[in-house]
């Protein structure tokens, strides 16, 4: 066979052919012009109108950020440096009222000599964080922390805080960097005391209040301890009791008398003066530590056996998902008098975070009842097979799996529920995106300023928000790939 | 633990209601349903004192009195004579006017956003993506109080449309006005007027918008009688006969005749005094609202078509594919059945958060069910308890007609498991 | 599980920490025992009451807060105020959680009797007016037939338009608002032809526009809206320690008792009422549950009624409100402070 074909055949080849370059058309930019926007009448239309789009906004808007001024007291001011430089009737951005109304915006009334002091908690609470957010990896573990510590410090030193609080902020900081590097894990006491120590830096006062509180769930614990050899059932109802007894009756007399021994006093700031991103990242940020443990427990009470539980639980649940948030904000504000016993006034920002903490946890509860749902039969039966008890069952296998496959639905509800938080607007707290804007806007300086305090709001919000949705898409990766 | 030598059930000791499984939970149950009974007397006690101390009685009668504010837009005739009660049903039906149309423009932008996001046209499904990831992750205020803020600022007054040489001029052959203020749309007039139904509580409608929609509906029942018959020809023969003219004439006709019979013509608004009048005045509150509701909402409705088409796994357009079924048909046959299994639950979830964010109305100054009921109702009567537990009581029979109706929806096209 | 009861304990702490429940007795013994008056002010209204850039509230009505505050507690600045909205400012009253509202209330039969306050007097004689540009070329309300009017949503100016407009059998279309703010806003956008409101809030926006002499506040003032500072009923002894504070910052003016003469008249004054009302002589701030320099106080910390108003909304500042009705009854005005006797 090969015999014949070698003799009819006059040429053959015997070496390759060096490997030319691909036709122009079918390579480089060309080819993925060609591939990606021009690939078919349609596609082709598509690319035009795109395009189209993005030069309407650039023609629309460049020349109105073009015309940025950052420099001016007044928006008349404003308007005459904008004419002076880019000629009569040339539009431009006014971002002096950012600049001039900054601190309004960050921290709201928030007095001034003290804004170290929310500062050095947002720094702390990086810290607290760790642990429990930044756990997977030392990398952007070590990288976080480095920046925060080198940001709070630096802002600390601008905001003249005292010297002795600068310590205390730089040992915090220098020694959770320096912990988390051996493991992290360790920093988990300082979550756990953090959030009160974030309160008492936030609204001041006596340092007595917050220890006493904490004593009330060690005494709890103690008698925990103690009933577990006398009657071990009642245990845990017994040990809640003792520690809201201690709550109710004797923690404030002795916070009182503690500290009239000892005075440990700093300068107490009231709800009112907290306002503008301040106020968002206080509501947002108790609203999503309080609404997670709700929002689980309301879940396994959903997802229980007992008929009662399972019933209060989904009454709970779709009513507070059946009615908007701002009606919610409205009873905080206009009817919770009504259900206290007369006389009793009560902070009307922690009237808010316990609303926005019930909204955020009865959506959670639905996202994290999807989350139990999705898991196979077989792990429940597993886990009752070797004997677990619910509580052992929950904790061990059932929860951890469930939260893994819930964490996007569980971030976007944060998300949601930091956007939210422009809502308090409606209930008379200065939010920083309609209340703050309007107070800015009422001063003669920047009276009829409209877009650019909206378009710096929104950007600060997008950050935060775009950065959760990002963080939650990278914990998803990370976990898949233990997960295999 | 107690010694359980005895076989069989062992004699009731008070001490099982603690250690015996079977009755643990009973036991636990009880103690909730006494607490939380508790708890709500405690609350229902407290109200009950507050309201004595500060004079006051839980009840109803104020909305059957004089309301005394006058509403800008209203479905129903109002005027401020009439009741609360009459004010709270006009805050009522707006919301639901709100909600209907930004649930339709939402979903209709939210597909094609969803799609075009997957498109294999670079430039243009970054675009999609940058419009979801701007609209997903800002405060839906935000964008309601910038929407707004542009029509007001940008659009011109009525008065620019006075004169000759007037500086803005009517769109759509003279029969579109957009001012700062309202669009003002032409109304519908007829030669030949057929007279309204009286429904009674001043609630009319006119004979012809009834025949109108009851030849519409006339015409889907047939069109799809239509279909059926030509399924019934293709299953027998194997061609499909064609079918669209008929369609079309069965859609079209009958609404034609009806619009000669009735002399329908459109009738533009006119500038007199200091508004447009003689026809339909859209305010911007409602425009605003609605599109800042409808492209807020599409971004998510966009990441759950996304999602939805993603789940329908590569298999199954490749096997149509191979059936020989086209692309437009694998699509409408086999993808979008699949994908709306995982699509409806959320989007039901989608429409619910619309109509309860139609509540923030009240930043625009749109009088819904939250403006009039809780607002100026309230205000007027000072009846806050009454006022805004019937106003939730009323937003959550709505979520839960509409979890309802979607959930009915739902179960027809969730996949039958045998 | 660790962490639910750590933040279980979270809740419960600050639960705790902003708790409080409000001692038993009357209202002044709670304010005495607060150390610190807590007073319904507007959200933001230049002139009456606004916070400045650090939080500091200025204006008509925190003058009084900062009064009674400087009778009761003995100095001016221990008033906290809590900006209260149209919807909330009669709740936060009735639940306590205000002890006075000085919030540009007017005061009405049904607010008096029904909502259960007490309105103790009036620090300014209000009615409802209308601006609109002068450009339209309108020079009385009844010539608005078929205008869009921009209305604060929940206020008795909104029953007061209704009522006027179909008294005068004309029509229009209201544009609701929420705040003065956005009411300027749509007004100068021309989003509505005319603005209403009261007409010391409409003299107030005019004159914070950029133009003000383009635009022109009607002459028809189409109600009566007396604004006071109201208590909660029943507590009588409270009431009356308000009132007379405003009282005492009108009888001032119209002895000429000023922030500045005050020590020495003092000492000097042979007026009889003058010695009464600065306690010179008599006892009245005890009858009050005072002591005698309650009204001095009073008159020290933001000067007489005169003062007060020239410093906020007179038309030296930016406001230019004219005195009108809100002069003494001496000058034909409507101010007449009973007898301190």
């Amino acid at each position: 066979m090969s015999e014949t074909g070698a003799q009819t055949v006059a040429y053959v080849r015997d070496t390759m052919l060096p490997a030319a370059p691909a036709p122009e058309a079918q390579s480089g930019a060309i080819k993925w012009l060609r591939e990606n926007l021009f690939s078919g009448p349609v596609n082709t239309i598509l690319t035009l109108l795109g395009i189209g789009i993005v030069y309407f906004l650039i023609v629309t808007f460049w020349d109105w950020f073009a015309h940025s001024v950052w420099n001016a007291g007044s928006l008349n001011e404003c308007r005459q440096i904008i004419a002076a430089t880019w000629g009569e009737g040339a539009r431009g951005a006014c971002w002096a009222v950012i600049r001039d109304r900054w601190n309004q915006y960050v921290f709201g009334f928030y007095p001034q000599d003290l804004y170290w002091r929310p500062t050095m908690t947002m720094g702390l609470m990086m810290v607290a964080l760790a642990p429990v957010l930044f756990a997977p990896e030392r990398r952007i573990r070590r990288i976080l922390l480095v920046i925060t510590a080198a940001v709070t410090l630096v802002s600390m030193i601008a905001l003249s805080a005292p010297a002795g609080w600068l310590i205390f902020a730089a040992i915090v900081l220098i020694g959770g960097l320096w912990i988390s590097e051996r493991n992290v894990l360790w920093l988990l006491p300082f979550s756990v005391v953090f959030p009160l120590l974030g309160v008492w830096l936030l609204w001041g006062g006596s340092l007595w209040g917050p220890i006493f509180v904490l004593v009330g769930p060690i005494l709890g614990w103690l008698a925990y301890r103690v009933m577990l050899r006398i009657l071990p059932a009642a245990s845990v109802i017994v040990a809640i009791i003792v520690t809201l007894l201690f709550w109710l009756t004797l923690a404030g007399e002795a916070a009182r008398d503690a500290e009239n021994l000892l005075s440990l006093s700093i300068q107490s700031v009231r709800s009112d003066r907290f306002g503008g991103f301040l106020l968002s990242v206080t509501i947002g940020v108790s609203g999503i530590a309080l609404s997670l443990p709700l929002g689980i427990m309301l879940a396994l009470a959903r997802q229980s056996d007992m008929f009662l539980i399972k019933s209060l639980a989904v009454v709970f649940i779709e009513f507070i998902r059946g009615v908007p948030l701002i009606t919610l904000l409205f009873v905080a504000s206009l009817l919770l008098n009504y259900f206290l016993p007369p006389g009793t006034t009560f902070d009307i920002i922690l009237r808010v975070i316990i609303m926005v903490t019930l909204f955020a946890a009865a959506y959670m509860a639905e996202v994290i009842r999807g989350g139990l749902a999705a898991l196979p039969k077989g792990q429940y039966e597993a886990a009752d097979a070797l004997g677990l008890d619910y509580w052992k069952a929950q904790r061990l296998i059932v929860l951890p799996q469930a939260l893994k496959i819930s964490i996007p639905g569980i971030v976007s509800t944060f998300i949601g529920m930091f956007k939210d938080t422009t809502l308090v607007t409606f209930v008379g707290l200065y939010d920083p995106l309609k209340s703050m804007s309007d107070a800015v806007r009422a001063s003669t300086d920047w009276k009829g300023i409209y877009w650019e305090p909206y378009i710096f709001v929104g950007a600060i919000f997008f950050l935060i928000c775009f950065g959760m949705s990002r963080y939650s898409m990278y914990l998803e990766r990370r976990l898949q790939r233990d997960h295999r | 633990m107690t010694d359980v030598s005895a076989p069989g059930n062992p004699p009731f000791r008070l001490s099982m209601l603690i250690y015996d499984r079977r009755y643990r939970s009973l036991t636990f149950q009880v103690i909730v349903f006494i607490l939380v009974m508790a708890g709500l007397w405690w609350l229902v006690d407290n109200t009950i004192k507050n309201l004595a101390l500060l004079g006051k009685n839980f009840n109803f009668g104020f909305l059957f009195q004089r309301a005394g504010y006058d509403i800008p837009q209203t479905p129903i005739p109002y005027t401020s004579d009439d009741t609360h009660f009459r004010a709270a049903t006009v805050g009522l039906l707006n919301t639901l006017i709100v909600s209907v149309l930004g649930c339709i423009a939402a979903t209709f932008l939210g597909i094609i956003v969803g799609v075009a996001r997957l498109s294999k046209n670079w430039l243009f499904a970054r675009l999609m993506t940058v419009f979801v990831e701007i609209f997903r992750n800002m405060p839906l205020l935000l964008w309601i109080l910038i929407i707004y803020a542009i029509f007001t600022e940008i659009l011109p007054t009525p008065a620019a449309y006075r004169g000759e040489d007037a500086a803005w001029s009517m769109i759509f052959f003279d029969h579109v006005a957009l001012t700062n203020r309202y669009t003002a749309l032409p109304t519908m007039a007829m030669t030949n007027d057929p007279g309204s139904l009286d429904l009674g509580a001043r609630i009319t409608f006119n004979w012809a918008t009834i025949s109108f929609a009851a030849v519409l509906i006339l015409g889907v029942i047939v069109r799809r009688m239509i279909r059926n018959w030509a399924q019934s020809v293709q299953d027998r023969t194997g061609d499909r006969p064609r079918t669209w003219w008929m369609s079309l004439a069965v859609m079209t006709v009958p609404s034609l005749i009806l619009i000669w019979y009735f002399g329908l013509h459109l009738v533009a608004p006119e500038l007199t005094g200091f508004n447009f009048t003689g026809g339909l005045n859209v305010s911007n509150a409602l425009v605003a609202l609605w599109l800042a509701l409808t492209l807020y909402t599409a971004a998510f409705i966009a990441e759950i078509v996304r999602a939805g088409i993603l789940a329908v796994s590569k298999g199954q357009t490749e096997a149509a594919y191979a059936l020989g079924l086209r692309p437009n048909r694998t699509m409408n046959l086999v993808i979008l059945p699949q994908a709306l299994r995982v699509i409806v639950p959320p989007l039901i979830s989608q429409y619910l958060n619309l109509t309860k964010n139609s509540s923030l109305a009240i930043a625009v100054g749109y009088m819904d069910l939250r403006g009039t009921l809780g607002g100026t109702t309230l205000n007027q009567t000072g009846r806050e308890l009454e006022a805004i537990v019937l106003m939730m009581l009323v937003y959550l029979a709505l979520s839960l007609i509409i979890s309802g109706a979607m959930n009915i929806f739902n179960a027809r096209v969730k996949l039958k498991e045998r | 599980m660790t962490k639910t009861v750590f933040l279980g304990t979270v809740a419960a702490a600050s639960l705790f920490a902003g708790m409080s429940l409000a001692q038993e007795g009357s209202t002044l013994a709670q304010v005495k025992e607060r150390d610190e008056l807590n007073c319904g002010v507007n959200t933001g209204l230049v002139g009456f009451a606004a916070p400045d850039a650090n939080g500091n509230w200025t204006g008509f009505d925190v003058a009084l807060c900062r009064a009674v505050a400087a009778a009761v507690l003995g100095d001016g600045n221990k008033v906290r105020f809590v900006p209260t909205t149209g919807q909330t400012r009669f709740t936060a009253l009735a639940s306590g959680e205000v002890d006075v509202l000085a919030r540009n209330s007017t005061w009405t039969f049904s607010r008096d009797t029904d909502l259960a306050l007490d309105f103790v007097g009036v620090n300014y004689y209000d009615g409802q007016g209308f601006m609109v540009r002068k450009d339209l070329g309108v020079t009385s309300a009844k010539e608005l037939d078929g205008a869009t009017v921009c209305i604060q949503t929940g206020t008795t100016t909104e029953l007061n338009l209704a009522d006027y407009f179909r008294a005068n059998g004309m029509n229009y279309t209201p544009v609701n608002i929420d705040s003065n703010a956005e009411g300027e806003q749509q007004y100068m956008a021309g989003a509505c032809d005319a603005y209403t409101t009261d007409v010391s809030g409409l003299a107030a926006t005019r004159a914070a526009f950029a133009d003000p002499e383009n635009h022109v506040i009607l002459p028809e003032i189409i109600s009566k809206e007396p604004l006071g500072p109201a208590v909660r009923h029943g507590d009588n002894n409270w009431g009356d320690i308000v009132r007379w504070t405003l009282n005492a910052l009108i009888a001032a003016e119209e002895y000429g008792v000023t922030s500045r003469n005050i020590e020495e008249l003092v000492r000097s004054s042979t007026n009889p009422e003058v010695q009464r009302l600065l306690g010179a002589s008599d006892d009245l701030g005890a009858m009050l549950g005072l002591d005698n320099e309650w009204a001095r106080r009073v008159i020290m910390t933001s000067g007489n009624y005169g003062e007060i108003f020239a410093a906020n909304i007179g038309e030296q500042t930016p406001i230019g409100l004219a005195r009108g009705l809100n002069a003494q009854w001496t000058q034909g005005g409507l101010l007449y402070a009973p007898p301190f006797r």
